[in-house]
């Protein structure tokens, strides 16, 4: 008997002109955990890839950053923030299709606040490797994500999909 | 029973006298994404990159790196190679392996093929240089469609009971 499917596509969008944001709603809650991966080009250099969760956009969130640029590694830590952070602050690529991965820890238990880490790869020119650690303070189950820029837009091809992961 | 999504395409253990490079040929068209996990050790004292190709091609590669080892974090761009990294080498001790998740979302697009890297390795040694952590951000800036993956020692060869494991990602 073959093996239930634990890693299953939610939904994807793959964009055909260039949007500010890209929300997935109606998220279900019969996973453990989200992951969500990117493959976006921006419109605008020096902007970052950020995400709001629930349509929460208080001062509800708090990250660490762990990045480098080709020469130097740094990190920088946020609290109090008004969303999380897929990419550092101007980690959205301009001249190619960065990777982002970032994944929603029990993202459906609703007695704990959600830990959301996420791993960026830019190799563009003035690009960065970025490793962020979001903390959501809100023990509500995630129901909807709101990707966007934090300047400009997704350009056309850019993609987006949400997998679950069942535990069981 | 839903149709799998997350499937293993094909994978390679080195056997005996180790070889200079691993190829996945003839890479399916029908993912979204490829997914590499790699479990490596090099022919080589300190231990050595394996490098990553595509097509046959070995141009308009670049490479940006985030790597910790001791108690030191740096960065540092490769101009055109994508390292995964530095794997354990002879040195190390016995059945010490690096390993690397290597992340290729939209492979078969006519974009700038992205590649997201996460490598560790470790030998419980105090010695500097003995253990690293890295991360890369590669490009292959080429609009093919990848239909073959090639992972190539630095300068040695890759040994025995090395592993590679190619899975394909649908988003649908």
């Amino acid at each position: 008997m073959a093996s239930a499917q634990t890693y299953t596509p939610i939904a994807t969008q793959t964009i055909g002109s260039a949007v500010a944001t890209v929300t997935f709603n109606s998220i279900p809650q019969t996973y453990t955990d989200l992951v969500l991966i990117c493959n976006p080009e921006g419109s605008a250099s020096g902007n970052g890839i950020i995400l709001n969760v629930n349509g929460d956009f208080g001062s509800n969130y708090s990250d660490t950053m762990l990045r480098a640029n080709g020469s130097a590694a740094s990190s920088v830590r946020q609290t109090n923030n008004s969303c999380a952070n897929i990419s550092n602050l101007s980690g959205l690529p301009t001249a190619s299709f960065g990777t982002y991965e970032t994944h929603f820890m029990n993202y459906s238990n609703s007695s704990i606040y959600k830990t959301i880490l996420s791993r960026g790869s830019n190799a563009d020119s003035g690009g960065g490797v970025d490793v962020i650690v979001n903390f959501w303070r809100n023990t509500n189950a995630i129901t909807t994500i709101l990707v966007s820029t934090t300047g400009g837009n997704f350009m056309t091809g850019s993609m987006f999909t949400l997998y679950g992961i069942a535990a069981a | 029973m839903a149709t799998s999504t997350y499937n293993l395409i094909a994978s390679q253990v080195v056997g005996a006298g180790g070889v200079s490079s691993v190829t996945f040929s003839s890479v399916p068209q029908s993912y979204t994404d490829l997914l590499l996990k790699v479990s490596g050790r090099m022919n080589t004292s300190g231990g050595e990159y394996i490098q990553l190709s595509f097509n046959g091609v070995t141009t308009n590669l670049n490479g940006l790196n985030l790597y910790g080892y001791t108690t030191n974090a740096s960065s540092y761009r490769d101009s055109s190679v994508i390292g995964l990294g530095i794997f354990n080498g002879t040195s190390s001790q016995p059945n010490t392996f690096g390993i690397a998740d290597v992340y290729i979302p939209n492979y078969t697009s006519s974009n700038y093929k992205s590649v997201s890297v996460d490598m560790i390795n470790e030998n419980n040694s105090s010695s500097t240089n003995s253990a690293y952590q890295y991360l890369t951000a590669g490009l292959w800036s080429a609009g093919s469609a990848i239909t073959s993956i090639t992972l190539t020692a630095q300068t040695t060869s890759i040994l025995q009971n090395s592993t590679f494991y190619l899975y394909g990602i649908k988003n649908s």
